[in-house]
C-alpha cells in the first residue's frame, strides 16, 4: 500500500495558506445537504462538531459520557501553548513548530507540525472571545508560563484547569448549535463499528448505554475525535472510560495504525499505592517550573526514607542529589517528559527510590517558597523577615500558582505538600501513535477522519506539554472545517445514506454478534481482573524501556491472555440494559489486540526515539540512540489477527536538521 | 476497616428501588470508589449484580460521580468529589448509607446513577457567547482587570456535578445556573447578550422541573468546588433588571 500524506507544494510556511486558498469548497447550499457524523466530544470532537455546525454542516454527534462536558480532555491541567510571543522574549511560530518537531525526536511530519504552530495563535483569540477564564496581569493582558523542552514562555493557562475551561468553551460552543438543531447530539452512545459502503466511511453502528440497542447512523463521511488508548495500560492517568474501541473497529475495517507504540509516560504523578489502585493522578508539568526532583545520594537514606526510619526533611541539602539539574544544566526540572521519566528510573534502579514501593522520587518545592518569600518580603519592605515570615509568605504565592494541584495532592496522600516534598513517579499520560492521517487529517479510508489524541500526525515520539490542548483544538476548529471539503465537494451528488444499505446491516448483525459472544462466555474471572493483568503486560514489557526478548515474551503473553479471556470472562447483567460491566468487557476486548500491535511495533523500531527507549539502544550516557538512517517512517500497521502488515511513510525533513536531541 | 454498607439498589427508572446491606474490608488509603470497586469485584465473583455508579477521570473535574454519602452529596469532606474522597476519613465499624442524588429533575436510571441531562439543556438555552469559529479579534485585544478575570474563574470552576440540586431541600439548580450565567457575565465578552441569557437559562431551568430556592444555602456548602452563594443573589438582580427592562 502506497500511503500518500498528500502534503501541499510549496515552502513549509506557505503550504498551509496556499492549500486553503485553492482548495475545494462547498456551498452554503450543498453543505445543508450534507450530513457529518462526529464520534467523540473531547476538544477536537466539540471544536469540531460545533465549526462544522456552522458552517452549515448536518452534524450528527456522538460521546459515551452522559454530557459532552465529561470528555477527558477537561482533565488537562498545565495549559495550552500558542505562540503569540506576547512576553517578546524571542518566540515564533518557527520555534514552536522547530520546539515541537524536535520534541517528537525528528519523528513527526514537518508539515502538520508547522500548521499546528500556525493555528496555535488563533486557537488562543477564539478561547478568549468564548469567555474561556485565562490567567491574566495586572494589566489586563494574558499571562503565560514556561513548560518542559522550550526556554521561552508560551503557554496559557485558567488555574490548573486549563483544559476544563478550554472545553467547556467548546461544549458551550456545541451547545449552542445542539440548540440550534445543526447539531444532533447523541449522549451515552458507543461507537462500535464503522460502516464503509463501497470502500467510503459511510456511518456507524453504535449502542445506546441506557437501553443496550444498537443503533445505525449514516452520513457522508465520519469523523473520529476518540482520544488515547493510554488505558491499555490498565493504571494511567486517562479518565476510566477512555479507550480504544472506536479507533479500533475502524483499523478492524482496514485504517492504518500508526506509531502505536509511541506512549507518553509524564514524570510527575502520584505514585501507585495499593494492588486495588484504580487510575493514577496526575501533578501538572506545571510544578517543574518552581519544582525540583530530587533524590538521595546515599542508597542507605533512600532505604531508610523506605523503611519509614527518615524522611525527605532529615536529608541535608549537600545529600541530596537534584540528578536532572546534574544530568541537564541547561533545561534543569525542565527538561521534556520523555527525558525525566527515564531519568526518574534511572535512579529508582539505582535502588533511590523513596516510596515504599522503591518507586517514587521527590518533587521539592523548598527552595521556591523560600525564594519567593524572599522577594514577596522585599517589595512589601520588609526588613530582615523571619524564617517563618518568609515561608508564609513564600507558600501564599505557591498556593497562587499551584493552589488546586497541592490541594489535590493532599486529599490523595494525605500529606501536606507545603510542608514536605511531593512524591512522584512516571506514569502512563498520552499516546502520541493513533490512526494514520494525511495532511487532511483522513485516514487511507476516503471519508474516515481522525482528530485530536486518536491520530499520530503532530507529536513525533514523543508530545511537548501544553501540547494536546493546542492540537485538539487546532484540529477541530480550524483544520478539518477546511480540510474536509476536499472530500465532500465531491460528495454534493450524493443522496442522503440510508441506513437500509446491506453494508449496515451487516455491520450491525457483526457487533452483535460480537456482544453476544462476550456474554455468551459466562466463565469466572471479572473483565477488570483481565485488563489488571493485560496491563501488567504492557508495563512491564512495553514501558518505560523495552527490549527485544521481552517484547517477543509480552506479545506471547497477550495473546495467551486473550485466548483465555474468551474462554472465562464474566460479565453479569444483560445486554439490553445499562450494563457497565458489558461495555468495559468491550473496551477491553479491543486493548487486547491493540496491546499486541504495540508490542510488534516496539519490536520493529530497533532504535530508540523520544517516549520509545529500546535497552539495545542507547548511547554510553544512557540517553535515547536513534538511527535515522533506518528509522525515519512512519510505522502504519494494518491489522491482521495473525500476522499484522507493516506499511512505512517516509519522513522527509527539508527544513530541519536533524540532529541529536540535547538538553544538556 | 471493616464496613458496613447499606447502598441504593434500583433495577430501572420505574422499579422500586431498597437498601441493601453489605460487610466489606477496606484501606484507609483507597479512595470511595476504590471502595466500591472492591465491593463490585466482590459481587462479580458471587455471580452477582455489581452495584451502578458512574465515574470517570476519578481526579475531581469531570463532575461524573455523584451519590450521596451519609446524607451528604460527595460526602462528608468539603470541597470534595466522591472520587477524591478516601476512606481514612471513615473508621473501622462505620456504617455508610449510599444513595444516589435524588431530586425530580434527575431520574435514576440505575441504582446509584441519575440522569442529569437537564443541565446540558439548560446551558444549550443561553449559557455561550454567541461566536462563531474564525470571528475572533486577537486575544489581547480587550484588556480584562485581573480580579474579573478570577472572579469569572471562580464560577466557571464548576463541574456540572448536580451536587447543589441534590443538597437542595428543593431540588433547586440555582447555583449551577448562576455560575454560568456569572462566569460569563463578568468577561467584556460575555456582556453582550447577558440580558437574554439570563431569562432563556432561568426559564430552560423553571421548565426543568428544578425547584425555587428559598435561601437555604445547603448547595453551596455541598459543592465540591465551593461555587460561592453570592452567584444566586446576582443572578435574581439581573433577572429582575432583565425583566423589566425588556419588551
Amino acid at each position: 500500500m502506497k500511503l500518500d500524506a498528500k502534503v501541499p507544494e510549496g515552502s513549509l510556511s506557505e503550504k498551509w495558506t496556499k492549500y486553503k486558498g485553492s482548495m475545494n469548497l462547498v456551498a452554503p447550499n450543498n453543505k445543508r445537504r450534507l450530513d457529518v457524523i462526529v464520534v467523540g466530544t473531547g476538544l477536537a470532537g466539540a471544536s469540531a462538531a460545533a465549526t462544522l455546525a456552522e458552517l452549515g454542516y448536518n452534524v450528527k454527534a456522538f460521546t459515551f459520557h452522559d454530557s459532552p462536558r465529561r470528555a477527558h480532555s477537561i482533565a488537562a491541567q498545565g495549559g495550552i501553548n500558542a505562540a503569540k510571543n506576547y512576553q517578546n522574549d524571542g518566540d515564533s511560530i518557527y520555534r514552536l513548530f522547530y520546539d515541537t518537531i524536535k520534541g517528537g525526536d525528528y519523528r513527526s511530519r514537518e508539515a502538520n507540525v508547522h500548521r499546528l504552530a500556525e493555528c496555535s495563535t488563533e486557537i488562543i483569540d477564539q478561547a478568549v472571545a468564548q469567555g474561556v477564564p485565562f490567567a491574566r496581569e495586572y494589566g489586563g493582558l494574558l499571562a503565560n508560563r514556561s513548560f518542559g523542552g522550550v526556554q521561552v514562555s508560551r503557554t496559557f493557562y485558567a488555574r490548573g484547569q486549563t483544559g476544563q475551561q478550554l472545553l467547556l468553551g467548546a461544549y458551550q460552543a456545541l451547545s449552542r448549535q445542539i440548540s440550534t438543531g445543526r447539531v444532533k447530539m447523541y449522549n451515552r452512545h458507543e461507537m462500535l463499528d464503522v460502516v464503509l459502503v463501497d470502500g467510503k466511511a459511510r456511518g456507524i453502528i453504535a449502542r445506546n448505554l441506557l437501553t443496550g440497542k444498537l443503533e445505525k447512523h449514516a452520513a457522508h463521511c465520519v469523523v473520529l475525535a476518540t482520544g488515547g488508548y493510554g488505558n491499555v495500560f490498565y493504571l494511567s492517568t486517562n479518565a476510566m472510560m477512555s479507550n480504544v474501541t472506536a479507533a479500533w473497529r475502524a483499523v478492524k475495517r482496514g485504517a492504518l495504525m500508526a506509531n502505536p507504540c509511541f506512549t507518553q509516560i509524564h514524570p510527575t504523578c502520584i505514585p501507585v499505592s495499593g494492588e486495588y489502585q484504580s487510575k493514577l493522578t496526575l501533578m501538572s508539568e506545571s510544578l517543574r517550573n518552581d519544582g525540583r526532583v530530587w533524590v538521595p545520594k546515599s542508597k542507605e537514606d533512600a532505604e531508610a526514607i523506605r523503611k519509614g526510619e527518615k524522611t525527605a526533611l532529615d536529608i541535608k541539602e549537600e545529600d541530596r542529589d537534584y540528578y536532572l539539574e546534574r544530568r541537564y544544566p541547561a533545561f534543569g526540572n525542565l527538561v521534556p517528559r520523555d527525558v525525566a521519566s527515564r531519568a526518574a528510573k534511572i535512579e529508582t534502579d539505582k535502588g533511590k527510590g523513596i516510596v515504599s514501593t522503591g518507586l517514587g522520587v521527590y518533587l521539592d518545592f523548598g527552595a521556591a517558597i523560600m525564594r519567593y518569600g524572599q522577594e514577596t518580603a522585599h517589595s512589601k519592605g520588609i526588613e530582615n523577615p523571619s524564617e517563618s515570615k518568609v515561608r508564609e509568605l513564600g507558600e501564599q504565592v505557591i498556593s497562587q500558582k499551584y493552589g488546586n494541584l497541592f490541594q489535590m495532592y493532599e486529599k490523595i496522600t494525605g500529606e501536606n505538600p507545603y510542608k514536605t516534598p511531593m512524591k512522584i513517579f512516571p506514569a502512563v499520560h498520552y499516546t502520541m501513535g493513533g490512526l494514520w492521517v494525511d495532511y487532511n487529517l483522513e485516514t487511507n479510508i476516503p471519508g474516515l477522519f481522525a482528530l485530536g489524541e486518536c491520530n499520530f500526525s503532530d507529536h513525533g515520539a514523543n508530545r511537548l506539554g501544553a501540547s494536546a490542548l493546542m492540537q485538539g483544538l487546532a484540529d477541530g476548529y480550524f483544520v478539518i472545517p477546511y480540510t474536509i471539503g476536499q472530500f465532500l465537494s465531491e460528495e454534493i451528488r450524493t443522496p442522503q445514506i440510508s441506513t437500509d444499505l446491506p453494508e449496515f446491516e451487516r455491520a450491525e448483525k457483526e457487533a452483535k454478534e460480537r456482544i453476544e459472544q462476550l456474554m455468551g462466555v459466562n466463565g469466572n474471572q471479572s473483565v477488570e481482573s483481565f485488563h489488571r493483568r493485560l496491563g501488567k503486560i504492557m508495563w512491564e514489557y512495553c514501558g518505560m524501556s523495552r527490549n527485544a526478548e521481552g517484547l517477543k515474551k509480552g506479545r506471547q503473553m497477550i495473546r495467551e491472555l486473550r485466548e483465555e479471556f474468551y474462554k472465562d470472562v464474566f460479565i453479569p447483567g444483560d445486554t439490553d440494559e445499562y450494563n457497565f460491566e458489558l461495555e468495559k468487557a468491550v473496551k477491553v476486548a479491543d486493548f487486547l489486540e491493540l496491546g499486541e500491535l504495540m508490542m510488534l511495533d516496539a519490536l520493529d523500531r530497533n532504535e530508540s526515539c523520544g517516549g520509545h527507549f529500546r535497552e539495545e539502544y542507547q548511547t554510553a550516557e544512557g540517553e535515547a540512540l536513534r538511527n535515522d538512517e533506518a528509522f525515519t517512517y512512519v510505522s502504519a500497521w494494518e491489522w491482521d489477527d495473525n500476522n499484522p502488515t507493516l506499511h512505512k511513510e517516509n519522513l522527509v525533513f527539508e527544513n530541519v536538521e536533524l540532529k541529536t536531541r540535547s538538553y544538556k | 476497616m471493616r464496613l458496613n454498607l447499606k447502598v441504593w439498589r434500583q433495577k430501572s427508572k420505574d422499579a422500586k428501588g431498597h437498601f441493601e446491606n453489605y460487610s466489606l474490608e477496606a484501606e484507609g488509603h483507597m479512595s470511595f470508589l476504590e471502595m466500591l470497586d472492591v465491593l463490585n469485584e466482590k459481587l462479580i465473583s458471587q455471580k452477582k449484580e455489581p452495584v451502578s455508579f458512574e465515574h470517570d477521570c476519578r481526579e475531581g473535574i469531570c463532575g461524573t460521580c455523584s451519590m450521596v454519602i451519609n446524607g451528604r452529596p460527595h460526602g462528608p469532606q468539603t470541597g470534595t468529589t466522591t472520587c477524591q474522597l478516601h476512606m481514612r476519613h471513615f473508621k473501622d465499624g462505620d456504617t455508610i448509607v449510599i444513595e444516589p442524588f435524588r431530586a425530580s429533575a434527575f431520574p435514576v436510571i440505575k441504582d446509584l446513577a441519575v440522569d442529569r441531562s437537564s443541565f446540558d439543556r439548560i446551558i444549550q438555552a443561553g449559557g455561550y457567547i454567541s461566536v462563531n469559529t474564525g470571528q475572533a479579534p486577537d486575544g489581547n485585544s480587550i484588556p480584562v482587570e485581573r480580579q474579573e478575570a478570577s472572579d469569572a474563574f471562580d464560577a466557571a470552576t464548576c463541574i456540572g456535578c448536580g451536587a447543589c440540586v441534590a443538597a437542595c431541600p428543593n431540588g433547586s439548580a440555582m447555583l449551577f445556573t448562576s455560575a454560568k450565567i456569572n462566569h460569563l457575565e463578568k468577561l467584556p465578552q460575555g456582556k453582550v447578550e447577558h440580558g437574554h441569557r439570563v431569562v432563556n437559562m432561568i426559564n430552560q431551568m423553571d421548565k426543568e422541573g428544578f425547584g425555587k430556592c428559598s435561601n437555604v444555602g445547603a448547595c453551596h456548602v455541598e459543592c465540591p468546588k465551593e461555587i460561592p452563594l453570592e452567584n444566586i443573589a446576582a443572578m435574581n438582580r439581573f433577572y429582575l433588571s432583565s425583566v423589566f427592562t425588556r419588551e
